[in-house]
């Protein structure tokens, strides 16, 4: 170990973060013995999921708030977890004191899900039995296996009804689930840019990423964390079709139209459009830090997801015994979860005489302006938050 | 709050479910979710008010009146309300159809174009008449559509349908004896309140 004591003590320098961040935080692995039973029909006997929580827990348990995560999502929502971290959670713009979840009001939780791969338990875990990773055996979990889950992580926080649960896209998925399967444990449920079930086209795009990443083959069968190597390319591909689908055709115009990274054309297949270059960026970087067996599972979670069809294909009757308070939201160019999927929500939810606003936000960002601060979106869901803290309030009382 | 909207009140009985057609920032929602316990929601398209009723816990739902109702189920409302925005729509007749299909009753205020102040300025000084009350030029307005309560009571005689109660008044809301002798002359707004012939 080399010897400090001569070295002149210096200032611990502490970045600074603004103050409407979280600042530093450190997830936390909880460990769950009780066994879990899954739609597929088998057991996972143990599992561990690992969350951040933002902001205190009143003493009445009325304040909390989850977040639940899209498909390449993860418990780290908001704030950062070094001083050096280049970029907050994937939420930050959301979720911060005075930020539109406010965390000087809310206890924020926010987990990674079953069958993720950042820590939770999932294809990357070790399989207790055989003492290697899970891989292609890890079952594939439902989105009615991850709200069952969360169920589980509230009982252990001591939460017994959530103030609400915010969830956008797949996230907005478990959060319809909530208001279904525990009516009573959820006060107010906000489902952004979400649809209650995917169109035959969605399914779609998720089997072209599934086929990207299964004819890899580096993926051996989905055993390839065992034989040390990575289906990188594949989960590349898959990563960049679904990134075009996020984008609008706008979106994409404006951030790249055209343009070329050099002025002549070389005849060759390199990449020489900036869109090119973005894509092959974008579907490289992924692979550092996403699981392919992971990203199976999230696709086909997507895929199956269907509430109605438990209830006569209808939604009404699916929604019938729902208690929460609703918000949708959409956007315009949003045409992976379009603006008429969120509006079968609402429509179900108005027949069946729930409580709900919603909102079409104008905004050229596609899909992924359910990720951005877009101010006619931020200020509604700030306005809606804090009817929310108003009416836990009045809870407690 | 708004006189029209003391009116309208005193109409709808205490815990009904009401649908309210181009519901601006949500006063009368709320207004009838205090003083009656009323459910329901608003129709608004107008980005800022949608954000005053969130701010104000009134449920209101984006979607543009216009279009139509096809996604309420008929009979779904005891009373569809719709105020100050018949004149503002491509089919104000369509629109009124959608309401009392959805409604069991609907109530819809609209300004008199027959009021003498407008005939005044249209027949002597022959210009489009613009006012406090109706503050646009013509080719800036909302308001597409004027009519007069002399063409709404033909209206609601062609298409059968019961008036259950109806007051013509000016805009203070005040008990006014031209108006109730001569409302399409004195009259400012009328507040209407109807059924289908069942």
């Amino acid at each position: 170990m080399p010897d400090h004591s001569q070295a002149p003590s210096e200032p611990v320098v502490t970045r600074s973060f603004p103050d409407s961040s979280v600042g530093l935080v450190t997830p936390e692995t909880l460990h769950f013995d009780q066994p879990l039973a899954l739609s597929c029909g088998r057991m996972l006997e143990q599992f561990d999921l690992v969350i951040e929580t933002y902001g205190e827990l009143n003493k009445s348990a009325s304040n909390a708030v989850l977040i639940c995560h899209a498909l390449s999502g993860d418990h780290h929502a908001a704030g950062y977890h070094s001083e050096d971290d280049r970029k907050p959670g994937w939420w930050d713009s959301a979720i911060g004191p005075g930020k539109a979840i406010d965390t000087n009001q809310f206890y924020v939780v926010s987990l990674n899900n079953l069958g993720g791969c950042r820590g939770s338990t999932g294809p990357v875990s070790i399989n207790p039995e055989t003492g290697k990773p899970w891989g292609p055996d890890f079952p594939v979990v439902t989105v009615e296996d991850w709200v069952e889950s969360h169920a589980l992580l509230a009982d252990r926080l001591g939460i017994t009804q959530w103030a609400a649960i915010v969830g956008g896209s797949l996230g907005g998925m478990q959060v319809l689930e909530w208001t279904i399967r525990f009516p009573d444990r959820v006060r107010h449920a906000a489902v952004i840019a979400s649809a209650p079930k995917l169109s035959a086209q969605n399914i779609a795009f998720n089997e072209v990423a599934r086929q990207a990443i299964m004819s890899d083959p580096q993926f051996l069968e989905g055993r390839y964390l065992e034989s040390e190597t990575l289906p990188a390319s594949g989960l590349g591909l898959a990563r960049m079709v679904g990134h075009i689908t996020y984008l609008s055709d706008d979106a994409m115009k404006a951030k790249f139209d055209r343009d070329r990274k050099v002025t002549d054309f070389q005849f060759d297949y390199g990449a020489e459009f900036q869109v090119e270059s973005y894509l092959r960026y974008q579907g490289e970087s992924f692979t550092k830090r996403f699981d392919a067996n992971t990203y199976l599972l999230m696709t086909r979670a997507l895929d199956y997801y269907d509430p109605a069809s438990r209830h006569n294909h209808n939604l009404v009757e699916a929604l019938a015994n729902a208690k929460a308070r609703f918000l949708v939201i959409s956007f315009t160019t949003d045409w992976r979860f379009s603006p008429e999927r969120s509006e079968e929500i609402v429509n179900a939810l108005h027949t069946a005489g729930k409580d709900v606003s919603y909102l079409k936000v104008d905004a050229p960002q596609g899909h992924d302006a359910f990720l951005m601060d877009i101010p006619r979106y931020t200020n509604a869901l700030s306005a809606w938050m804090n009817r929310v803290a108003t009416e836990s309030k009045e809870y407690t009382v | 709050m708004r006189r029209d909207f003391s009116v309208i009140s005193q109409w709808i009985p205490p815990q009904s479910r009401v649908l309210d057609l181009a519901c601006g920032d949500g006063e009368l929602l709320d207004q009838l979710k205090r003083d009656k316990s009323v459910s329901g929601y608003g129709l608004e398209i107008d980005p800022d008010k949608i954000q005053t009723c969130l701010e104000r816990g009134v449920s209101v739902i984006e979607q543009d009146i216009d279009k139509g109702l096809n996604n309420f189920e008929s009979g779904s409302f005891d009373t569809v309300v719709m105020t100050s925005a018949l004149q503002a729509l491509h089919n104000p007749d369509k629109v009124l159809d959608e309401m009392l299909r959805v409604g069991k009753e609907c109530i819809v205020t609209f300004p008199n174009f027959g009021h003498w102040r407008c005939r005044l300025h249209l027949g002597i000084h022959g210009r489009m008449p613009v006012s406090e009350f109706m503050p646009y030029s013509w080719y800036d307005t909302p308001n597409i559509h004027f009519c007069t309560f002399k063409d709404f009571e033909d209206l609601c005689h062609s298409k059968r349908l019961r008036v259950l109660r109806r007051l013509v008044t000016d805009q203070q809301l005040k008990d006014n004896l031209p108006a109730r002798l001569l409302p399409n002359l004195f009259g400012e707004v009328a507040i209407y309140h109807i059924s289908p012939k069942t």
